[in-house]
């Protein structure tokens, strides 16, 4: 089953590797990986979805735990979250198929981002269903690049994940 | 007033009080060792980096306080790693410095550069690359902190020769500021509770103690927690001298190596309480079939410990030390009974045992008991790893804590000399044995110049067999008597001794060993005693691996 961690860490060098080296040699399969600064600029957020079952999540949790730059770790698998991901596309684009492609990005709220002569750039976002679903209704018209972020995800309604915030915490027993 | 950052440095040590630094020289610390050179920190030269890292180890060990090395860049550094990896299986607290290339130089495979940190980084519990002077002070204070507490662990430190040569103003001491550690004190009253229920309820009870009975300092809680339940205590490697070995309620060591008594324990138990403990796997065996019927009781101040090769019924995340007392207070004294009999009836009928050949070739154990009958209650016994370090676990009863010193989880050939360097200088007036194999000895022989220029008097017992024996026990029982490169031809140990200054003796017969070693204690000199022992005794009993723990050999 796949899990998504919401994982806070000092904003410093060589976080991401000791996160990363983690996952790789205590044998951790790491889906997705996206990192980037929260609204306190000394602390970034990683989220994290990593398959296994409850047992190497939960030694991941307490591994993770370990690293003294790693703040807080919250599984949110169970919780009511939003989540999203972003994909560029660049497709194939005849003159011909133009129309069809941007009808498709319409259906998917995909905005057009470049136009070439024969290619078109689409950016989506959403959750993982609905870019897939986008990449393989472009996929008929041939994909010359694509570029997709992990997944981002935040608790929905007053529940937050922060550092301050002790409303998701992992209970490390 | 500026001050260079290696003045920064060695004050910031000094705050944390360090007596002594293990260390070697090169070109990225040269500002360092000019600061040593004014400093009233003593400054231990070894021979090779990783005796100085073996040395704050075994210092750590010994004494309890972190122990601290220096290295230069590049190969100083990377020649630590052994060390530094030894010292995070056992959970020691060493603080590795390292120098590094200056910071313009970073990251150009510059002369002497090598990743420290990164090479590092799954083998230390934290590490530093200092960029700025301004912040050793931090550092120095924050690596202390976290080498030292919770689970204890070694710590790099990177420091650019730029950066312990800077002139800056210091900053003022601040206080410790890290949010992402928290350190789990005592487990909660719910589970103490819970812990105290199963205790009450259980007929065979089994306390499996480990390191971290030694680190915390639960040697009196441990005593008194297994006496009030009448439990009998089986220790692994690292906990030995964490229970006295001649209690009446105590059952040697555990697992592969463990005594038939202590396994058949562990296997027969209805409640297994582990104390300190990470159930590795030269202690468990087969793991399906290791304590199935039992319930567990885990105590562990490492969350990530619990669950991660055994299901624990009741998790107790603590200091050992303080859980053990809160249990204690909670507890009522539970009576003697049939399954402490069975228990006393197995040690009778399974002692740990050896065939004494008083003409022919010397017993390895034969030297070990006798060195136990000199040493008593008073040395430190360090060993390396091999054979020798089984028998000096089965033949020597500890009854002090921090009296048995061995590279338990990386099992590290020539561990034990510079090892015993450390340990002889925090206890500079105790007897410090290292036993050796002629294979180990050889990994840091080189360190018993450091030995001798410092005027350690450490007794090294080299259990000579002329070969890896562990090894070649295994390619005995399991490869069908190939020994494939273990047989080792060796230098003369005694030659060896004299031309670094120490005193060598040669010890062939069994009715030589007790005065050769009155001997050896006598002289207040280093000495190398090379005991020719049997050569193919076997290491008995043992459990095969890949065997559940009641499967034993011999």
């Amino acid at each position: 089953m796949k899990h998504t961690l919401s994982v806070m860490v000092e904003n410093q060098p060589g976080v991401l590797a000791r996160v990363a080296g983690l996952f790789s040699r205590r044998g951790f399969n790491i889906d997705s990986l996206a990192v980037g600064q929260t609204e306190n600029p000394a602390v970034s957020r990683m989220t994290i979805v990593v398959e296994g079952d409850d047992r190497i999540v939960e030694q991941v949790t307490k591994q993770l735990h370990k690293l003294i730059d790693v703040i807080k770790v919250g599984d949110i698998t169970a919780e009511k979250y939003v989540d999203r991901e972003l994909v560029m596309v660049k497709v194939n684009a005849d003159a011909g198929q133009r129309g069809e492609i941007m009808l498709i990005a319409d259906i998917f709220r995909a905005r057009v981002i470049d136009f070439g002569r024969r290619t078109l750039t689409l950016e989506c976002t959403g959750d993982e269903g609905k870019i897939t679903a986008f990449e393989e209704s472009l996929r008929p018209y041939g994909i010359k690049e694509m570029v997709r972020t992990g997944k981002v995800a935040m608790l929905r309604g007053t529940r937050f994940t922060s550092v301050e915030n002790s409303g998701l915490d992992q209970d490390v027993e | 007033m500026k001050r260079t950052g290696a003045n920064i440095l060695l004050e910031s040590l000094r705050e944390e009080g360090v007596d002594t630094i293990f260390g070697y020289p090169g070109g990225s610390v040269l500002p360092i060792y000019d600061a040593i050179f004014d400093s009233d920190i003593r400054h231990i030269l070894t021979r090779h980096e990783q005796g100085a890292v073996h040395a704050a180890d075994g210092y750590a060990r010994a004494s309890g306080r972190p122990g601290v090395c220096l290295a230069t860049s590049g190969p100083g550094a990377t020649n630590l790693v052994t060390g530094i990896a030894n010292a995070y299986m056992d959970s020691v607290p060493i603080i590795a410095l390292t120098g590094q290339v200056v910071t313009s130089q970073l990251g150009k495979d510059s002369f002497q550069e090598a990743d420290i940190v990164g090479i590092t980084l799954p083998i230390t519990k934290h590490s530093y690359l200092v960029k700025n002077a301004k912040d050793l002070t931090k550092v120095v204070k924050e690596a202390f902190h976290i080498a030292t507490t919770g689970r204890p662990g070694p710590v790099l430190i990177d420091i650019p020769r730029d950066v312990s040569a800077a002139l800056v103003e210091p900053e003022e001491e601040s206080p410790l500021n890290l949010p992402g550690y928290n350190l789990p004190d005592v487990p909660s009253k719910n589970r103490l509770e819970e812990a105290v229920r199963v205790i009450m309820a259980s007929k065979r009870p089994v306390i499996y103690a480990g390191g971290g009975v030694v680190n915390s300092g639960a040697f009196m809680e441990l005593q008194q927690f297994a006496e009030k339940i009448i439990a009998p205590v089986t220790m692994t490697l690292m906990g030995l001298s964490g229970f006295p070995g001649r209690h009446p309620l105590a059952l040697g060591m555990l697992g592969m190596h463990g005594s038939k008594y202590a396994n058949y324990a562990v296997c027969s138990c209805d409640l297994l309480i582990a104390v300190g403990v990470r159930f590795d796997d030269r202690v468990t065996g087969k793991l399906e079939r290791f304590v199935p019927e039992a319930k567990v009781i885990h105590i562990d101040i490492d969350p990530a410990e619990i669950g991660k090769n055994v299901k624990v019924d009741i998790p107790l995340v603590g200091d050992v030390k303080n859980s053990l007392a809160e249990l204690i207070k909670r507890l009522k004294a539970k009576p003697s009974g049939a399954w402490q009999d069975q228990v006393q009836n197995w040690k009778k009928e399974y002692p740990l045992t050896f065939e004494e050949n008083e003409e022919g070739k010397l017993k390895p154990q034969f030297v070990i008991r006798e060195i136990y009958r000199a040493g008593q209650d008073r040395a430190r016994i360090v060993t390396d790893v091999g054979q020798h370090q089984m028998w000096s676990a089965h033949y020597y009863d500890y009854t002090r804590p921090r009296s048995f010193i061995s590279s338990g989880g990386l099992g590290t050939m020539g561990f034990g000399l510079p090892a015993a360097i450390g340990v002889q200088v925090a206890c500079p007036d105790e007897l410090v044995f290292n036993i050796a194999g002629d294979g180990s000895i050889q990994m840091n022989i080189q360190e018993l110049a450091t030995a001798v220029n410092n005027n350690l008097p450490i007794k090294i017992a080299i259990l000579n067999n002329g070969y890896l024996g562990m090894v070649r026990q295994w390619q005995e029982l399991f490869y069908n008597h190939r020994y494939s490169q273990t047989e080792l031809i060796n230098p003369d140990f005694t030659k060896i001794a004299e031309a670094y200054g120490a005193v060598g003796m040669r010890i062939e017969r069994q009715k030589d060993v007790a005065p050769a070693l009155l001997e050896a204690l006598a002289v207040k000199k280093p000495v190398v005693m090379d005991f020719l022992v049997e050569r193919e005794e076997n290491v008995m009993p043992m459990v095969p691996p890949g065997e559940p723990l009641d499967k034993m050999l011999g």
